[in-house]
């Protein structure tokens, strides 16, 4: 054993040798396969940890949502319609909500206006509750006075009464919370109607049921299931993923290209090394390890590397290269810390794709020159 | 001994693997404080009824994905090309079909 381990040092040191013959070439090589790994890791750790965190924080939003439609779009629920949904058996809770959206000129951002149901969170006449990212972009605090022109004209003043909490930010940052009569007055919202209807279903297993008999019930509804909710956000992060992996695929193409010819297109040099190492009684197999180990020592170390770069990268530095792109490009920007998340089948892949397709590239075509006579090797 | 090649390139490797294994104990790592965090989100989410992540504010059917009508995209014309950049790196929603033939048993 002690001897196997010892030959293989001995390989290693040859090989370390022989790759510092060429160094900016190999450096090179190396750093552009350092970053590929850590561009892909970071996108792949990035969209995972968004992916795990909407799932988490979006298990607690409504079981059902019902919106009306009219010619296709989104309408105001008119009075009597929550009484009609009341009627359908399962359902155990029915809240109207209010809620829409305010442009506002000042930052040219987009603001959700709500009204909030639950009792814990009432806010009063006159005041309103803001998210973190209104707070930085207005320079909010609580006690300061906002305001707001409404659609009609009319300039509406509220004073702030509180900030959402940063680490809800996620959710939270472009809310703007407010009472049901400043919410009406403010949209020229008739009075009865509501955005949209939320149900909480007693059985979980009867939401699809529910669903169905709703749609029945209510022909010009669309109901919207969390299921739905959850499912739409993990295709959006799937599909963020892809885009960014298909613009990165022109990068992973070349470097493919100029793995490949580094690999596998060996030059005069060292097809004359290789002839020398055979006639001097080094053996195929002998051949074929140590570039095996060059192979290795290269690839391993730049997944290696680029893993731990972009893992730093995304959870301690916010993926701040990436930002923009996986983001959005709004003015209101949410700041948040992902909490770290691996996946192990997507270290797995990432593993087999990018070290592997280089081990084996460097293998074949020195195996090709390994067997073949060292005289016609070094003549080439 | 140190001065061999292959001892200096095995030791950076091992360090590397050591950084690696790192980044899987880190990840392993109960975080109660972000936890908290996280369950006090949730519980905003639940008492506000919220269904969608505020990363894109730019335009409603971006701010609220799960919720926009299927024609949103094309609200002005419909062959009117995107304004915003987010709905082009936006997939479009994906809802079932809820079945219009039940019957409604009540």
């Amino acid at each position: 054993m002690k001897q196997w381990i010892e030959k293989q040092r001995y390989l290693i040191d040859f090989t370390l040798a022989s790759l510092a013959r060429r160094k900016t070439r190999n450096l090179g090589l190396l750093g552009v396969y350092t970053l590929l790994v850590f561009v892909l890791a970071s996108v792949a750790l990035y969209t995972h940890a968004l992916r795990v965190e909407a799932a988490k924080v979006l298990a607690a939003s409504p079981e059902v949502i019902l919106q009306r439609l009219v010619a296709g779009r989104h309408d105001l629920i008119p009075p009597g319609y929550l009484e009609k949904v009341g009627r359908i058996r399962g359902v155990q809770k029915r809240e109207g909500r209010l809620w829409g959206y305010y442009y506002d000129a000042v930052v040219k951002a987009n603001y959700t206006f709500m009204v909030p149901n639950d009792g814990t969170m009432a806010v009063k006449r006159g005041e309103i509750i803001v998210g973190p990212a209104l707070e930085r972009s207005r320079g909010l605090a609580a006690g300061n006075g906002i305001s707001f022109r409404s659609y009609s004209g009319k300039l509406h003043t509220f004073i702030v009464e509180a900030v959402l909490p940063q680490a809800s930010e996620l959710v939270s940052a472009d809310l703007v919370l407010m009472h049901e009569e400043d919410f009406r007055a403010f949209f020229d919202y008739p009075a009865g109607h509501y955005t949209d209807i939320a149900l909480s279903v007693a059985n979980p297993q009867e939401v699809r049921n529910v669903a169905l008999k709703l749609a029945a019930a209510l022909p010009d509804s669309r109901p919207i299931l969390r299921d739905e909710v959850l499912r739409t956000y993990a295709s959006i992060f799937d599909w963020r993923e892809g885009i960014v992996l298909a613009l990165l695929s022109a990068a992973i193409l070349a470097f493919g290209i100029l793995a490949w010819e580094k690999a596998s297109g060996l030059s005069a040099d060292e097809k004359r090394e290789i002839g020398i190492l055979k006639a001097i009684g080094w053996e195929t197999g002998d051949v074929i390890k140590m570039k095996f180990w060059e192979g290795l020592l290269i690839s391993l170390t730049a997944f290696l590397v680029g893993f731990v770069a972009a893992y730093v990268h995304v959870f301690y530095f916010a993926a701040e290269l990436f930002e923009p792109v996986l983001k959005g490009w709004a003015v209101l920007y949410p700041r948040f810390q992902l909490t770290p998340h691996v996946d192990g089948l997507q270290v797995a892949t990432l593993f087999f794709f990018t070290v592997f397709p280089y081990a084996a590239a460097v293998l074949v075509p020195i195996w090709k020159a390994a067997i073949t006579d060292p005289d016609a090797v070094m003549r080439g | 001994m140190l001065s061999r090649p292959s001892t200096l390139a095995l030791l950076l490797l091992a360090l590397a693997m050591a950084g690696f294994a790192l980044t899987l104990v880190d990840a392993a790592l109960p975080r109660e404080q972000r936890k908290a965090e996280v369950e006090a989100t949730r519980a905003l989410v639940g008492q506000l009824g919220l269904t969608d992540l505020a990363l894109f504010t730019e335009a409603r059917y971006t701010r609220h994905p799960s919720q926009a009508d299927l024609h949103s995209a094309f609200q002005d014309h419909p062959l009117a090309l995107e304004h915003f950049p987010t709905g082009s790196l936006l997939p479009p929603p994906r809802h079932e079909a809820v079945d219009r033939e039940a019957t409604l048993p009540d």
